[in-house]
């Protein structure tokens, strides 16, 4: 169980039957009166925003949540399919749940899915991942060394910001916490 | 870690000009009306018995979390007017308005009603911040300092903001959730509310009202949702005292906190007390609505998770 004062942004609770995600919180008490924890959380299954006030010595339940590490294996055109490589469990998310990291996922990657008792939640992608540039505009010459930078377009479809001398073919390390370009990769 | 530091510290400067000049300007007002600036122990043997503030231990004695009972023994001696700005200390309150060291400015009026020194406050404050930013609307706030203040009682507010009106025993879990959830967050909107006749389980340190018991002379002061002001009608009665605070001690026994030593001194001087209000203002809070800031960390040069 959590205790008031262990409430943080990002800490996962448990609140009738659904997993909630603390994303603002403060603390307030009169001066002469009990504590209390103000908070807005969001429900991690349906994106809902909750405000929650909890009395100092209240306790938390800890979000029944569990993270497996699976193998995304394609999209049906609508669905996300992931397997389990040690007993070949497979699970799907739909385009909802897989969010922002739709376009950063290339089929194979290896990610932690979110399991909320039992169901599949929502994924996280690794921290870093390599892809190839499938279209970006020649750089213009002699704006090299400058930080001038310009689109380029990803095997995932995820268009990012490159410098200018990123060119077609190259396979790029990205960033998929900020989306950002990394490094080039050694071929 | 360093740069970090010197980075975050001279981004503070305007924030501690504004600090600096409003602890000038509450002096000079104290000063101008005949206050004697005092000072009193903050390691003390006796910290109060608040059921809920939680004093911090300094090796046999304890951090003050308010200097009121060292200055009441000062108001029983005869001192009629005096004033302290000091550090109190308070275990486990760290938030956008709480920091558990920090600044209190207490002071004390014989012969005076508490309701007189929220008129007195309602011409200082505005007088203060003129001094400070040139103006008495608040940056960043909708609030202008300006006499007149609006006047509200505990009932009302609560009848008016939450749908019940407290009586003298509020069940406490409903009053302060309410109070924190659908009253604070109304008060001192455009205009300071002063916040006055508190149920008189809410008394703390204040005198029951004479021709109504049920409610005790104290108000608070709140800008823009900010309690900023606590005062009381001071009880002056060492028999009621002493069961408050044996009361206050069966509460924290009840709740797995540790007794505190009852202050026999004031028990023994209180009696000699003439009647007297006595008030306590957050400075840190102060400086934070003076220099539009949102949280008092961005108005302290050491806030705690950089001490």
């Amino acid at each position: 169980m959590y205790e008031t004062s262990d409430i943080r942004k990002n800490l996962k609770v448990e609140i009738d039957g659904d997993p909630y995600i603390v994303i603002d919180f403060q603390f307030v008490k009169p001066g002469k009166g009990n504590a209390f924890t103000r908070t807005k959380m969001r429900n991690m299954k349906t994106g809902n925003v909750l405000e929650r006030t909890f009395k100092s010595g209240e306790k938390l339940t800890p979000a029944n949540l569990e993270e497996r590490q699976m193998q995304f294996l394609y999209c049906d055109g609508e669905n996300y399919h992931f397997m389990d490589t040690g007993n070949y469990d497979q699970v799907f998310l739909t385009p909802d749940q897989v969010g922002d990291a739709k376009d950063l996922m290339p089929e194979n990657t290896v990610v932690n899915i979110m399991f909320h008792a039992g169901k599949a939640l929502g994924v996280t992608l690794p921290n870093f991942v390599e892809l190839e540039v499938v279209e970006s505009e020649p750089g213009i010459k002699g704006d090299t060394a400058s930080g001038a930078s310009k689109p380029a377009t990803l095997s995932t479809g995820a268009t990012i910001t490159v410098p200018l001398f990123i060119e077609q073919g190259d396979v790029l390390r990205i960033d998929t916490r900020t989306r950002a370009y990394v490094e080039r990769a050694k071929k | 870690m360093t740069s970090n530091d010197v980075t975050r510290l001279s981004g503070l400067r305007a924030a501690l000009d504004v600090r600096a000049a409003v602890i000038r300007e509450l002096r000079r007002s104290f000063e101008a009306r005949g206050s004697l600036e005092v000072e009193t122990p903050l390691r003390v043997a006796a910290p109060g018995t608040d059921v809920h503030l939680d004093p911090e231990p300094s090796g046999d004695r304890y951090l003050i979390t308010s200097p009121e009972l060292h200055m009441k023994r000062l108001c029983a001696a005869g001192y009629g007017r005096i004033h302290q700005i000091c550090h109190c200390f308070r275990r486990d309150e760290a938030g956008h308005l709480h920091n558990p060291e920090f600044t209190m400015l207490e002071w004390y009026r014989g012969h005076a009603t508490y309701l007189e020194l929220a008129d007195e406050l309602e011409a200082m404050l505005p007088e203060v911040a003129r001094r400070v930013t040139g103006s008495t609307r608040l940056e960043g706030r909708d609030v202008d300092l300006a006499a007149p203040w609006e006047r509200v009682t505990v009932r009302d507010a609560f009848a008016r903001h939450a749908g019940w009106t407290p009586g003298a025993e509020p069940d406490p879990d409903r009053f302060f959730r309410d109070l924190v959830e659908r009253v604070e967050p109304r008060l001192g909107r455009g205009r300071p509310t002063v916040l006055y006749e508190y149920p008189a389980s809410q008394a703390a340190l204040a005198r029951r009202k004479l021709d109504d018991p049920t409610v005790a002379e104290r108000f608070e002061l709140y800008v823009d949702g900010v309690e900023l002001v606590n005062a009381f009608q001071e009880l002056t009665d060492p028999v009621e005292q002493r069961a408050r605070f044996e009361r206050d001690n069966l509460e924290r026994l009840r709740a797995g906190k540790p007794v505190l030593p009852i202050d026999e001194r004031l028990l023994d001087a209180l009696g000699a007390m003439p009647p007297t209000a006595g008030a306590s203002l957050g400075v840190d809070r102060l400086v934070m609505l003076l220099a539009g800031a949102g949280s008092i960390g961005d108005v302290i040069a050491f806030p705690e998770p950089w001490v």
